[in-house]
């Protein structure tokens, strides 16, 4: 991983741009971002968030680029990532399925299902379809414990799921 | 900005209310139920009946029974509509003119409502989560001004010790004299933390709380950094949150904007600011010390205390930490005076306590009782009881690192020291009823395999021994454990309960010790005689006859 410091810029001006190689947008977001923090190590994990939310999934060239901005060790960054559950370091399906296990949702019956989409879709949770159309998660309790058991699809959680409602939800997701 | 700036925003908002008010609950239960499509027709119904002048919709936060929603209140008729559909919202809005409505009417005289003692919860359900002048109508920043104006940081603290507030968030230690610590211990700099990392699944009150009245947790944040001496707050908050964080930003801009927060406030000398920090997904971040390593960007894991927070918390300063709920109580307990405050509750546990009902049972949702109040009034009579008329068998309180209290003793009074002897923990409020289709074995194991997932990875004894018990457990609810390896199950419980670094560790057992002790029998009727001529089971066939029903 290479970055070019662009010079053009007034010395000491806050508009200097650091300018990932690969010419992605993406990193000078990402790098506003830090600015945000006045490249501040223990903002970290806030960096790593922005990260994924603009590049889906925390990959090893992204990693290495934020250590060098934070000037933190590598193995830091990537003790850091590995440790919360939320970062993800593969890449993601198109849609997700979030079922929620927690304890509400597991009386009501949260992992028939689980189970029904995991056979629908043939993976296990935490595994993403070979076509890349669906990543299958678990969360711990995001919470919606009054409208148990919940899945959230793509981002919108759903109250009440039964097995045959999971399924027709994610079946047009994985046979398209 | 001054108390006469305070009260002309209280007022102003006063004289912008309309004659009949439509509260629609935009919390995140009601939310996934289409809340924000029910609020949108409702402001269309209104437009359309041409009754602008004299109806507002507004949105407010978490109306409690989250089953039933989306919920809508109608003011001052004092009713409630349960599952509104956006096509409801014509024929509501003409009902507050006087017509009828087929639209399902709820019963605010329920148990459910009636027996709800309101301190935390006051605000929610009736002002906009969103805007900070509805806060202030409310008396918001009151408490705030008068601590700024006319009490010393040692009156702040004095009060809060009188008032018997103790922490919210699990372990119950008199925030009092956590704040006594922190501002008696001298430091430059010092700082306030809000742990609003709420991990324990079937929690959701601080949830509610952070999306329904956000300012009541900044105003408790400012009056301990006052107290305490710190000017600076976090707030630490999951990233499964999405809408609490955002109604936090919104209510941290607002606050900063009119001077609530920020430099100088109420002219006074003293500044307060307040960050957010979003949580990455670890259970174990809940732990004070391991909330504070994720604060500094590092791996969430937890450290040996002493040193305790108070003395060398962020950055080796000394730190406050507060649950949500705990720092919510801090302004009323200001406005009303400490007396009031320590004339609820029992005897060791004051105040009321919020707790999320959820589980195999008919009213699910958020309610706030005093402390005292048996675990029957709130299943039973608040609760409704289990659905379908079944027979509740446990309750369990805690999450993870709780129990389950048996349908016999739901005449417990809910207090810390009672929870205690029955093997829970109050916890941060979850509440799971569990009817008798639910197996405790597999509870056990259940929340075996959350708290091995969680274990951080630090200290042995629970890094390992999760793993192990979690081997057991599995073993027991598929039938093929002896009862050598039940033994062995509970001495690891008990080893590792004795020698983790934390919490997590050092509660990882409770489950399978409460459940034990409760339920013992349906641990034995699983197990299979020894082999290689060990000793038999001691009671019931190996196979029992549930195996069908199952």
């Amino acid at each position: 991983m290479k970055t070019v410091s662009n010079r053009s810029e007034k010395k000491g001006s806050v508009a200097r741009v650091m300018q990932h190689a690969s010419g992605d947008k993406r990193f000078k977001i990402l790098e506003a971002h830090i600015k945000k923090f006045q490249g501040r190590q223990d903002a970290l994990i806030e960096v790593l968030h922005k990260a994924q939310e603009l590049f889906g999934f925390l990959e090893d060239d992204l990693l290495l680029f934020v250590a060098y901005r934070l000037k933190l060790p590598a193995s830091r960054v990537y003790g850091v990532a590995t440790f919360y559950h939320f970062f993800k370091l593969k890449p993601q399906g198109v849609h997700t399925c979030v079922v929620c296990l927690g304890t509400a949702c597991y009386v009501r019956g949260a992992d028939r299902v689980l189970a029904a989409v995991e056979s629908e879709a043939k993976i296990r949770a935490g595994e993403t379809t070979a076509d890349k159309q669906l990543s299958l998660l678990t969360a711990r309790c995001i919470g919606a414990c009054g409208i148990a058991p919940a899945v959230v699809y793509d981002g919108v959680p759903t109250p009440r799921q039964t097995p045959e409602l999971a399924v027709a939800h994610v079946k047009g997701w994985i046979h398209p | 900005m001054i108390i006469d700036d305070l009260i002309e925003i209280a007022e102003k908002e006063r004289a912008s209310h309309k004659k009949t008010v439509i509260r629609c609950c935009m919390a995140a239960g009601c939310m996934s139920s289409n809340s924000e499509a029910v609020k949108g027709g409702l402001e269309k119904a209104v437009k359309d009946a041409g009754l602008g002048d004299q109806v507002e919709v507004r949105g407010v936060g978490c109306m409690r029974l989250c089953c039933e929603g989306p919920l809508v209140g109608v003011d001052p008729a004092g009713v409630l509509y349960e599952n509104v559909t956006p096509e409801d919202a014509p024929s509501l809005v003409a009902s507050t003119q006087g017509a009828e409505t087929a639209v399902k009417r709820g019963d605010p005289g329920h148990a459910f409502f009636k027996k709800q003692h309101s301190i935390v919860l006051a605000n929610s359900g009736q002002i906009d989560p969103e805007r900070i002048e509805s806060y202030v109508e409310a008396e918001g920043y009151r408490a705030l001004h008068a601590v700024l104006r006319e009490m010393t940081p040692k009156d702040v603290v004095d009060a809060v010790i009188k008032s018997g507030l103790r922490g919210r968030g699990g372990a119950g230690y008199p925030s009092g004299l956590k704040w006594a610590t922190v501002a008696k211990t001298p430091a430059a700099q010092k700082y306030v933390v809000c742990n609003a990392d709420e991990g324990d699944p079937g929690a959701f009150m601080d949830r509610s709380v952070l999306e329904s009245d956000p300012h009541s947790v900044l105003e408790g944040m400012a009056i301990a950094g006052y107290a305490v001496g710190a000017n600076q707050g976090f707030i630490y908050v999951r990233a499964e949150y999405p809408l609490a964080i955002k109604r936090l930003q919104v209510a941290i801009k607002q606050a900063r904007q009119i001077g609530l927060l920020g430099s100088g406030i109420f002219e006074s000398p003293f500044n307060f600011t307040v960050d957010l920090r979003i949580g990455a997904g670890a259970y174990v971040c809940g732990e004070e010390t391991a909330l504070m390593a994720s604060i500094e960007g590092k791996r969430g894991t937890p450290r040996p205390r002493p040193p305790f927070p108070a003395e060398s918390g962020l950055w080796s300063c000394p730190t406050l930490i507060n649950n949500v709920e705990t720092l919510a109580n801090i302004a009323p307990i200001i406005r009303n005076g400490a007396e009031w405050f320590a004339g609820i509750g029992t005897a060791k546990s004051k105040g009321t306590k919020v707790f999320a009902l959820a589980g195999k049972i008919a009213n699910t949702g958020l309610i706030e009782v005093p402390m005292g109040t048996t675990l029957r009034q709130i299943v039973e009579e608040m609760g409704g009881g289990a659905p379908g008329g079944a027979k509740i068998k446990a309750v369990q309180t805690g999450g993870p690192s709780g129990g389950c209290i048996p349908a016999q003793e739901l005449d417990s009074p809910v207090d810390y020291e009672s929870l205690t002897r029955l093997g829970s923990i109050m916890g941060s409020g979850g509440m799971i009823v569990m009817d008798e289709s639910t197996k405790m074995p597999e509870v056990a194991r259940y929340f075996m395999e959350f708290c091995m997932d969680e274990s951080c990875g630090k200290c042995i004894p629970c890094r390992a021994g999760t793993v192990q018990m979690h081997r057991l457990l599995d073993k027991i609810v598929k039938r093929e454990a002896t009862p050598g390896d039940l033994a062995k199950l509970e001495d690891l419980c008990d080893m590792v309960a004795k020698t983790s670094l934390c919490g997590l560790g050092q509660n990882a057992p409770n489950p399978v010790v409460s459940t034990l002790r409760f339920f013992r029998n349906e641990y034995v009727e699983l197990l299979r005689p020894e082999i290689n001529g060990g000793p038999a089971a001691p009671a019931g066939p190996a196979r029992s006859n549930n195996e069908e029903a199952k």
